[in-house]
Order: structure tokens, then C-alpha cells, then sequence
């Protein structure tokens, strides 16, 4: 048995910079394509609205779990031999682009239909409305569920575990197996993930008050 | 004079319900027409036809040169800054200053560098008497200021046509006053405007054509203090008589 030292938790945190950077693709990636969608779901187009309500309610309807099992073990067969992470990142983004576009819809929705029709009676197009009055709106209606729904992206990053990404739960299995402190282990675990999802929050925060003071 | 709208038969129904119901007006270049009547008589829907908020159903109707019902070729782009519309619950941009809300179009639709829209912004700015307010933000004004943002916001265009839907309702007797002034001392400029309105008054003192709606057609109209003082309509004089 091998006591916990500095070296392991040097390996967490390690592994912790997986754990950031496999949220940062989900968030970047699954964030643009869930931009587009929740602009497909308000889109005049009924061909748009239904492609991409198709998208979230398959997306929302299939388990993260599963949706790495595809992209990582399906694909390979198919012939596209994915690495853990590009596989992780694009199940991620799949995943996310979803939930996303559907709170995103309901924030571009939340604004007032007078503001569509105010900014539609001085000339404004579409493009123009959502660019210049809808969006700015919308952004701020958007923060908190949208930093909520990261941090729980970040702590379910831990999933992909399950097709081989080292992530900082994976780290933490793997030194509780040497160690057998468990406590100790995942107490620290624990910790890290508190300490990338904490800033989140106090973001989330500090925009909040900020966008709010702007508009007083 | 020249007719700046001229509708002719002007039919309108949501659904099942018929909103307008054959509707025929002319508004000549800087006239003031006053519209009244009970809620649900359709002033509200004429006025957003105007501007191409409510699509018509049928009729002839042409505004500022656009024709109205003819709306495949309709341009809307063209007919909005050629038309400007006020409405009772200001509908300000509340994420942008004073000032912003009434550049924004400028800059964006007239394609106006930003020192020349802030010009016009502090031009328009002036003529409803909050210069001062260009940097504060919606919520911080007063309903009354907030109103007459709005109207300084669709004046910064140079509309040649302006509507106001029921602009006052939503505003305590002071500052119906202050929006009203702003707008008495438009009419006197020569605005051409069209206005739907509860300030019996208002609308007796300066409108120049009194309309009188009524299950959706115009049911009496003409000169201000004859339609008060000599209604023709037992309508009419029944809603005269509950307005004192």
C-alpha cells in the first residue's frame, strides 16, 4: 500500500486540467451549435423550428452515457477510429448544443413580443432585431441558467470515464486502488471539482450585478 | 393638400372575429386625426395596419405612396421610416441609454455615422425637452419621459406619418399633459398624425377630423366640436355623454 503524498495529488490535478478542458470543448463547440439551434427553434422557417426540435428532443431523449458509447465504440466500427477525447469532446458538444439551444430558445423567447414590434416599426429586419435589441436581452436573461448548466457539465465530464479519458474521477479511482484512503482520495477530488465549479458561480454573479447596475 | 393615406373599404378579422369592417378614411398632409371609441371598435388594429404590423384582409390602402394590402410587394423597410408609431406602453430598448434607443435605428438602418446620429438623437432630444436624460437608462425615467423618448426615438427618422396608439392611457394626468404638449407642439409644425385616443379634450381641441369607430366602421366623422356638440348617432352621443 502506497500512502497519499504530494506526487498524487499532483497526478489529480493533472487529470483536473482534462477535466477543464474536455468542459471548455463541450462549452465552446456544444455552445456554438446550440446557438444555431435555438435560432433554428425561433426561426420564421417551419422547416428550420422542426430540424432542429428534432435535434434536442433526440438529443435529450438518448443518455450522455450512450451518446459516448456511440461516438467512441460505434464510430470505430463504422471506421473512424475516434481518441478518448476528441470522442469525449464531440459527445460533449452534442450533448450540450442541445440543453443549450433549449434554454437559450426559452431566454430569446423570454423577451417581450413588443420588443420584436418596436424595433420592427423603426425598419429593423430580422437579423438586425435579434443582433441589436433581441440577443443583448436575451444574454442577460441567459447567465445564471446557463452557468448552472455548466458547472453540471463540468462535474458530468466525469462520464467520460467509461471510454477511457482520464478525467480527475478516473485520477481519483485510480490512486484509491494504490492507497485505499478513500476519504482522503475523493475528499480531495471533491475539493478540485468545487474549486472549478465555484468561479463559475461567482462569474455568474459578478455579470449578473453588472448587467443589472447597467440597466438602472 | 394631397392625401398622405387614403384607405378605401378596409376589411380586417382575427379568426371568427371581424375586427374592421370596411373602414374608408383620408388623411391629408399635415392633418391631425383624432380616433375614438369604445374598446374593441378597432382603432387599435387600423393604426397597426398603417404600418404594416397587422396584415389587411382586403381594401385599398395606400400610405406615404406604399400600398398597403398589396402585401407580397409590400416594403415593409421603406414604409416604417416613412411611418412612425408610438405605442401605450413605450416599448423602449431597455438594455441601451436614452440616447441609444433613438441612434440604433439611425445607425443601423439609415447607415449614419455615430456623430452625425447623436446630433439628430440631441436635435429630437430637445424638441421633447430631455437633453439632459440622454445618458440615463429607461427604467430611470418617469413614464411621461419614457413616452416622450419613444416619440423623439420614431421622430429621429423624419417620418413623414405619425401614429400614436393610445399613448396617454398608461399615465397619471401629469404627465399625460407632458406627453400631449410634445404633441400639440408637433401638430403645430405640421405633422402629418393619426392619433387613437381616450383625452376627449385633447382631441377636440386640436384634432382636425374627428373619427368616431364603432363595431369596426367609421361611424361618424367630421370636425371636432360638431361631432361633440351635435352627435348623429345615438352611439355616439351615448359615448360622448359617458365620457363627461
Amino acid at each position: 500500500m502506497i500512502a497519499f503524498s504530494w506526487l498524487h495529488v499532483e497526478y489529480l490535478l493533472q487529470a483536473a486540467l482534462w477535466t477543464v478542458l474536455l468542459s471548455l470543448v463541450a462549452f465552446v463547440c456544444g455552445g456554438s451549435l446550440g446557438f444555431l439551434i435555438a435560432l433554428g427553434r425561433v426561426s420564421p422557417s417551419p422547416t428550420l423550428r422542426r430540424l432542429s426540435s428534432a435535434y434536442i428532443q433526440v438529443v435529450q431523449g438518448i443518455p450522455l452515457l450512450v451518446v459516448l458509447f456511440i461516438t467512441y465504440f460505434g464510430l470505430a466500427i463504422a471506421g473512424f477510429t475516434l481518441s478518448p477525447l476528441v470522442a469525449a469532446g464531440i459527445s460533449f458538444a452534442v450533448y450540450c448544443a442541445a440543453f443549450l439551444g433549449e434554454i437559450w430558445r426559452g431566454c430569446i423567447e423570454a423577451v417581450p413580443k413588443t420588443q420584436w414590434e418596436a424595433s420592427a416599426c423603426l425598419g429593423f429586419n430580422r437579423f438586425e432585431q435579434l443582433q441589436k435589441v433581441i440577443l443583448p436581452q436575451a444574454f442577460k436573461i441567459a447567465i445564471p441558467s446557463t452557468v448552472g448548466f455548466m458547472v453540471q457539465i463540468v462535474k458530468n465530464t466525469s462520464l467520460a470515464s467509461v471510454i477511457g479519458f482520464l478525467d480527475l474521477s478516473r485520477a481519483g479511482q485510480i490512486i484509491n486502488n494504490s492507497t485505499f484512503q478513500p476519504f482522503t482520495v475523493f475528499g480531495c477530488v471533491a475539493l478540485i471539482y468545487f474549486c472549478i465549479c465555484y468561479p463559475l458561480s461567482a462569474l455568474s454573479k459578478h455579470f449578473e450585478r453588472k448587467l443589472h447596475v447597467s440597466n438602472r | 393638400m394631397s392625401a398622405i393615406v387614403s384607405i378605401k373599404d378596409l376589411h380586417k378579422s382575427f379568426g371568427p372575429v371581424q375586427v374592421l369592417n370596411g373602414v374608408s378614411l383620408d388623411v391629408q398632409k399635415g392633418q391631425m386625426i383624432a380616433i375614438i371609441g369604445r374598446s374593441g371598435s378597432g382603432k387599435s388594429t387600423l393604426l397597426r395596419c398603417l404600418n404594416g404590423l397587422e396584415r389587411v384582409d382586403s381594401g385599398d390602402i395606400s400610405v406615404c405612396g406604399h400600398h398597403i394590402h398589396d402585401h407580397d410587394k409590400l416594403n415593409l423597410r421603406q414604409l416604417r421610416q416613412q411611418v412612425g408609431i408610438v405605442f401605450q406602453s413605450y416599448n423602449l430598448f431597455p438594455h441601451v441609454t436614452v440616447e441609444r434607443n433613438i441612434t440604433l435605428a439611425l445607425t443601423t438602418i439609415k447607415k449614419l455615422a455615430t456623430a452625425e446620429a447623436k446630433k439628430i438623437a440631441r436635435d429630437v432630444l430637445t424638441l421633447v425637452g430631455l437633453e439632459e436624460k440622454k445618458d440615463a437608462y429607461p427604467e430611470q425615467l418617469s413614464g411621461g419621459q419614457q413616452q416622450r423618448v419613444a416619440i423623439a426615438r420614431s421622430l429621429a427618422m423624419a417620418p413623414e406619418l405619425m401614429l400614436f396608439d393610445e399613448v396617454t392611457s398608461a399615465l397619471d394626468p401629469e404627465l399625460t399633459s407632458e406627453v400631449l404638449k410634445v404633441m400639440e407642439d408637433l401638430s403645430r409644425q405640421g405633422m402629418t398624425m393619426v392619433l387613437v385616443t381616450h383625452e376627449m379634450a385633447f382631441a377636440r381641441k386640436l384634432a382636425d377630423i374627428l373619427v368616431f369607430m364603432h363595431q369596426g366602421k367609421v361611424w361618424e366623422i367630421g370636425p371636432p366640436d360638431e361631432l361633440f356638440t351635435h352627435p348623429k348617432t345615438p352611439e355616439l352621443a351615448k359615448f360622448v355623454s359617458s365620457d363627461l
